[in-house]
């Protein structure tokens, strides 16, 4: 039973990770309808970003809390605007050009800015793994604060993955659903020719969404850096695979659908390095997505969209 | 290929350099083996060798290439310049790069790509291709990955020509194992019959000291994991099967995926069977630090960590971070820093040369190119099956890590292991294991 619970806490740190990164996947895809292939190398220059600006700032985990939640939210900052930053160049730089192309055009580019991105954090990090200094306390807060009994796990940085991801994902709703720009940027996914008739900036929707996108992978490499501990040049590639296949099974397009695709397949690879064989995670996490692409086509919250003329 | 088209210009601008020097110091035709010594690129040497008739130290017969295979892109991108380093420093110990009259001029090729992040199939076959392809190409030094050697040994041997490897250490290359290596292993790999692949580096059926050594430790239930790779997988069924002969409690075994980033529930799951010491075989680049991490991350603050020379780095250090304390590491050989005689003088060289610790793995890269110099040396003539019977016939090689000889399956008769454990945040040697 302890077991089943600590797998299920793990899982779903791991999936709001997840989450946070298929949340720009499934922005970008709703207004242009790119998969966004590079996605996962915008997460990784964030945690580069948070990673260079915890370095510089030289804390570690022995100074006092409050110096450390200092550099922290420096650092959520920091990555934020910068991988945002870098999606809205690499959507100015290249996809733009591409608007009209056909959809094959700018997915190949996609894959092209991947391998750029990956060469610029070999150059920026190094090739192999770094270790990202664990800035929060490994307090268990089920016994050291509530004093339970209990061989169960909840320690900070999982509340804090949890604690820094709900509020994230409600803003970024809310701005979509109740602001003008929000208003724009829905317009803009239904019609973009009729959305540039009313009187819309359609480049200019496009490119917050990009930048929107990249905020969001940009928080996610901090959490993740602070959660998961690591760091290496190559990470955005499974984690991108990993959140493409979150927002495919929530219905690509459906934020909530993607939150919800990420935190089921973070549970359902924990669950299955811990109850299968680690190896067949993967094998697992995929074999779902074929599944309900099998069942459910539109994805679980994915609504039929007609094809466009 | 990016990456050398920029540099073997450089290289041969460093040649042009050279040649006038190496033109001055008249005829030296020097004995095998100088490969190892310290001759400074000024030393002049004479004792012209009769027997290979018109030798000489001036290159007047022409130019012989040397190539060599393993990732210089990637995770393993210190490694691959660390071994290439060691390889050039060989072939200039040898008389500046000359043996038997012969200009070598080396071209480093690289077998990873950056999307791989690691070695690839692909790249791999069209370096091995594209080097039986040149004329001039008498000998091929690599690979670093085993699974890479897998590859490049059939298309090698197909044309005959010489392959030493200074890094794979995957049994079933070259010999046949009951229960570790393929059924059709090792012939598949020689479709001609004869051998053509060497290895100056342990195989790892001798890992097996391991497990005596977690014995030793105070270990009695192990777990094992892999990274479902090649070597790793290999590593860890030589590890089971010693440990049970040995009467430990193997819990379990298996892979793990190298691309995830989380273990914790994995880790959960081994806490739950509370072993004394989890073996990992695999590399740093297949996640050991992470690893490493989430065991402690779990409260496995007590079990001992043990993994095969991969994680024998500094870069796993750096992937763990303050977890790496306490863990453990075998290695097939010495440490660069433990070496003694020839070996030490090497060691220090290559620090005043390079500025940097020499990985491992270096000392392996400039073994190979030695026994390569020495065996075109005694071949006296640009002929692949010359040079690689020459390489094969190689015998009590005076190298850095004490004298060794080929074993009929080309593999040296070196035993050496050393047990090597993270303290203060550096490797520090603790004994030597097995012969």
């Amino acid at each position: 039973m302890d077991q089943l619970v600590q797998t299920l806490l793990f899982g779903l740190s791991n999936g709001f990770v997840i989450a946070l990164i298929a949340l720009g996947y499934t922005l970008v895809y709703g207004i242009i309808q790119l998969i966004n292939f590079a996605h996962g190398e915008i997460y990784m220059m964030g945690s580069f970003m948070a990673l260079t600006v915890i370095t510089a700032a030289g804390v570690s985990w022995t100074d006092p809390l409050g110096t450390r939640l200092g550099v922290i939210a420096l650092a959520l900052v920091a990555a934020m605007l910068f991988a945002g930053a870098v999606n809205f160049t690499v959507d100015r730089i290249a996809y733009r050009r591409l608007r009209r192309a056909p959809r094959l055009a700018p997915l190949i580019t996609a894959i092209g800015f991947s391998f750029v991105l990956q060469n610029i954090g070999i150059w920026w990090k190094g090739a192999r793994p770094i270790q990202f200094p664990a800035l929060l306390p490994p307090t268990n807060i089920l016994t050291d604060w509530f004093g339970l009994d209990t061989n169960i796990t909840l320690s900070i940085p999982m509340l804090f993955v949890m604690v820094v991801t709900i509020p994230l994902l409600i803003v970024m709703t809310w701005f979509i659903r109740n602001t003008r720009l929000g208003k724009a940027m829905r317009a803009t996914a239904q019609d973009r020719d009729a959305a540039a008739l009313m009187g819309i900036d359609v480049n200019r929707t496009i490119s917050l969404t990009f930048l929107l996108g990249g905020l969001l992978a940009g928080a996610a490499g901090l959490i993740n850096g602070l959660y998961n501990n690591q760091v290496v040049f190559n990470m955005g590639f499974f984690a991108g695979l990993m959140a493409f296949t979150a927002a495919v099974l929530g219905g690509i397009g459906n934020l909530t659908g993607a939150v919800l695709g990420g935190i089921f397949l973070g549970i359902v690879a924990a669950l299955s390095d811990s109850y299968l064989q680690a190896q067949w995670t993967p094998a697992i996490v995929f074999a779902v997505l074929v599944l309900v692409i099998i069942f459910k086509p539109s994805g679980l919250l994915g609504e039929v969209v007609a094809d466009r003329a | 290929m990016r990456r050398n088209s920029f540099r073997i210009p450089i290289f041969l601008i460093i040649l042009a350099l050279l040649l006038p020097m190496i033109a001055a110091c008249g005829s030296a035709e020097e004995n095998e083996g100088s490969g190892g010594g310290g001759s400074s690129p000024t030393q002049t040497s004479s004792s012209a060798s009769p027997s290979t008739g018109g030798g000489s130290a001036e290159a007047t017969k022409g130019t012989i290439k040397i190539y060599s295979s393993w990732p210089l892109t990637g995770s393993s991108q210190k490694l691959g310049q660390d071994m290439v380093n060691a390889v050039r420093m060989a072939i200039e110990d040898h008389n500046n790069g000359v043996a038997a009259g012969y200009k070598i001029e080396y071209i480093p090729l690289d077998d990873a790509t950056a999307a791989q992040g690691t070695w690839d199939a692909g790249k791999e076959a069209e370096n091995a291709n594209s080097v039986v392809a040149d004329p001039d190409a008498m000998v091929y030094i690599g690979t670093y990955n085993s699974g890479a050697a897998k590859i490049s040994i059939p298309i090698l041997n197909e044309a005959g020509m010489a392959m030493i490897s200074p890094g794979n250490t995957y049994p079933g290359l070259t010999k046949d194992i009951e229960g570790v290596v393929e059924e059709n292993e090792p012939d598949v790999y020689y479709p001609t019959g004869e051998r053509t692949y060497c290895r100056v580096v342990p195989s790892d059926e001798i890992q097996g000291v391991a497990a005596t050594w977690a014995k030793e430790l105070g270990a009695e239930k192990v777990y094992v994991l892999h990274d479902t790779q090649l070597y790793g997988y290999g590593i860890a069924v030589v590890f089971e099967q010693t440990a049970r002969e040995l009467g430990l409690e193997v819990l379990g075994m298996e892979g793990i995926d190298y691309k995830a980033s989380d273990y914790r529930a994995l880790m959960t799951k081994i806490k739950g069977m509370d072993p004394d010491l989890i073996f990992f075989g695999g590399v740093t680049d297949t996640n050991a630090g992470k690893l490493v991490q989430d065991m402690r991350a779990v409260g496995m603050t007590d079990v001992m960590f043990m993994g095969p020379d991969g994680i024998f780095n500094d870069d796993f250090i750096r992937a763990a971070g303050p977890a790496a304390e306490g863990v453990y590491a075998t290695f097939g050989g010495l440490p660069p820093s433990q070496l003694t005689g020839k070996g030490a003088e090497w060691y220090q060289r290559y620090k005043e040369k390079f500025n940097s610790e020499p990985d491992a793995y270096a000392v392996y890269a400039y073994e190979a190119a030695s026994v390569v110099m020495q065996a075109i040396e005694k071949a006296g003539t640009k002929d692949r099956k010359a040079i690689l019977d020459a390489i094969k016939s190689t015998k009590d090689f005076d190298g850095l890590l004490g004298t060794w000889s080929f074993t009929e399956t080309c593999d040296t008769d070196s035993t050496k292991m050393s047990g090597n454990v993270v303290k203060d945040g550096k490797w520090e040697f603790v004994k030597q294991l097995g012969g």
